[in-house]
């Protein structure tokens, strides 16, 4: 059966969220919650309770970058040094750790900035095309809640979403 | 105190004040614009005779190598860390006065660093010799010296550069969105769908952004130490009298905040004026701070004095002669005006009728940044006028129109920069307002009317 999207834009979050919840308690065959996405002005947390807790895998991107700008740039380093021939060291130690370790640390905080917004674009989805459903209302001061289901479900859906005080519920047929 | 922001205003409104700030600011703005390029045309001007002329038309020599451009890189760096102190810091203490005015302190941090950047190529002489710096050989296998501060101050001013530009797009992603939707024609449109990324506001999309977010900003904070650091290790490092000081890091570091906090105050003013931003850049923010500034203005003057008390009460007779030369030599107006501008006219901070005193407090913060600029040329000049050596000694030195012009141009640089900024890009975090404005009306909601409600 195809798929449509349905997208309802609320004024008040808690009613948005309440939406959610009763999406999420109302079990309607052909739609799956993976397939709802909130959109909103400013960032909610707190909307995890409804949504269910999801994970974030940034950090680890940071931790890599982070160890392989350290790592890189501490290679570089003492690999230059000990390529140094025509510098004459007079006795101190060829790869010196203590100045090193400065430029190591440089490099570990870059390279930890850098990969650390390259996780950002790649978990976040970033770059992307835009939905074909959006409203410029939820940059502005509206929630939207945006479904995915069987067209069996719009009914369903539309209800919930009356019930609970949309303004607006765009419709489109999905793929 | 009043209100740092009001809760009932409206979401649409802020994003309509804020766009309205992209199109039509007052005349002022232009004027400030126009007097920006003449001192850049003085400073390019100047730069051009100097590369012609060689570098003696400064009037640096042997004694006098770095001059006023080495004094004025220390300060805009420097100026560079108000944007580090606003936006990570005070985010990472969750104090959310800082929303409405954190934006241009990040533009501020950017720009003073693409400032500083240019007083390394000036001072060369030579230009295109900078790669000696650069982590690259040359065709002998000659690798820079990785032992040297000059080239860890490469490393770090590239990497604060770099992440801060970084810190300051990410954090704007979600207002280039809703630039995007609010502009609909022209070049702009397409700089902010570009630039906005497809952003929609999704859960996955805020899920992510406030870590990465939090993330960079928990790095920012030791990098913006480490840079000002490994500034401070260029003198620190040397056994020059005057330099060889172990306090000199902190120093640099209160000294950097210090003077990036002055700024904030007279950029806060001049935008707030110029762009009608009296509802986001309010009274209350202003008394923060002006407040925040006051103690580090404190903390300044107290690492000034145990400065001054270790070289004073230590056995190294060269560094008392050296602080002795400052104090009372030919350096001595400068010294002293440093000292009052940057330790005693902070004190004026204190009164609260001063602290929402627009007027006064845009002299006291230009005032406030003309001390910390002569902190640094006093940093510099009077080591080199009065080394360890006599026969290198220069005490009648100064800087020739060439370097005051380029010093000069270099705030005009700057200006233009910063101005371009807030008109292409909104200076205050629209999503960030709407999120403290969300939270204080919440908070209010829940307060208790009555006391004993409890």
């Amino acid at each position: 059966m195809s798929k449509r999207h349905l997208l309802a834009l609320f004024n008040d979050f808690d009613e948005a969220v309440a939406a959610i919840a009763e999406l999420r308690a109302a079990n309607i065959k052909g739609f799956d919650m993976d397939d709802l996405i909130l959109k909103s002005p400013i960032e909610h947390p707190e909307v995890e309770k409804v949504l269910g807790d999801k994970p974030v895998h940034v950090q680890w991107f940071t931790l890599i970058g982070a160890c392989m700008g350290g790592l890189l740039a501490f290679f570089l380093i003492s690999g230059a040094q000990a390529n140094f021939f025509s510098q004459i060291k007079g006795g101190k130690p060829i790869v010196p750790l203590p100045p090193d370790f400065v430029l190591t640390y440089e490099m570990f905080i870059l390279g930890g900035v850098f990969i650390t917004v390259l996780g950002f674009l790649i978990c976040a989805g970033l770059p992307a095309k835009r939905s074909s459903l959006y409203s410029t209302k939820v940059s502005e001061d509206q929630i939207g809640i945006l479904v995915k289901g069987d067209e069996s479900a719009l009914a369903a859906f539309k209800t919930i979403f009356t019930k609970h005080k949309a303004l607006e519920i765009q419709e489109e047929a999905g793929k | 105190m009043g209100k740092d922001i009001r809760e009932d205003i409206a979401w649409a409104q802020i994003n309509k004040d804020v766009l309205k700030s992209l199109e039509s600011p007052r005349k002022l703005y232009w004027v400030i614009l126009f007097i920006a390029l003449a001192m850049i045309g003085v400073a390019v001007g100047c730069e051009i005779y100097q590369y012609t002329g060689g570098m003696g038309v400064s009037n640096k020599n042997n004694s006098h190598v770095w001059g006023l451009y080495i004094a004025t890189f220390i300060f805009w760096i420097g100026m560079s860390h108000s944007g580090t102190l606003l936006s990570a810091i005070l985010h990472l203490m969750h104090a959310d006065w800082r929303k409405p005015i954190y934006r241009f302190a990040e533009a501020m941090t950017t720009f003073s660093l693409m400032t500083a950047g240019l007083f390394v190529l000036v001072h060369l002489g030579r230009l295109w010799q900078v790669y000696y710096v650069m982590p690259y050989p040359n065709e002998r296998w000659v690798w820079p010296n990785f032992q040297s501060p000059l080239v860890w101050d490469m490393f770090a001013i590239a990497t604060y550069l770099s992440s801060s530009v970084l810190f300051l797009y990410v954090g704007m992603i979600p207002d280039l969105a809703i630039c995007r939707d609010n502009i609909h024609a022209g070049w702009r449109k397409k700089l902010y769908t570009v630039m906005s990324l497809g952003w929609e506001g999704t859960d996955r999309q805020w899920r992510n952004f406030r870590i990465t977010y939090l993330t960079i900003a928990c790095f920012l904070i030791p990098l913006a130490v480490s840079v000002h650091s490994i500034v401070a290790s260029d003198f620190a490092m040397s056994n020059m009298p005057g330099w060889h000081v172990t306090s000199f890091p902190p120093y640099f570091v209160a000294g950097a905040l210090y003077s990036g906090c002055a700024a904030i105050i007279t950029l806060f003013i001049i935008l707030r004026y110029v762009f009608r931003f009296e509802e986001y850049m309010t009274l209350p923010i202003m008394k923060k701070l002006v407040r925040l500034t006051f103690a580090i203005a404190m903390v300044w003057t107290y690492l000034n004095l145990i400065e001054f008390a270790s070289v004073w009460y230590g056995h190294d007779q060269t560094a008392k002669d050296q602080l002795i030369f400052k104090a009372t030599g030919p350096y001595a107006p400068f010294f002293w005006a440093m000292i009052f501008f940057g330790s005693i006219l902070p004190l004026m901070l204190a009164f609260k009728r001063i602290q929402t005193h627009l007027p006064i407090l845009l002299v006291v913060s230009i005032l406030l940044n003309v001390g910390m600029w002569l902190e640094r040329w006093m940093i510099i000049a009077p080591s080199f006028a009065h080394g360890h050596y006599p026969w290198t000694w220069d005490h009648d030195q100064w800087p020739s129109l060439v370097q005051w012009g380029i010093v000069f141009g270099s705030f005009g640089w700057f200006t233009l920069l910063f101005m371009v900024f807030c008109k292409v890009f909104p200076s205050v975090s629209m999503y960030e307002v709407k999120e403290m404005v969300y939270h204080r009306s919440l908070a209010l909601k829940h307060k208790p009317a009555v006391k004993g409600d409890y």
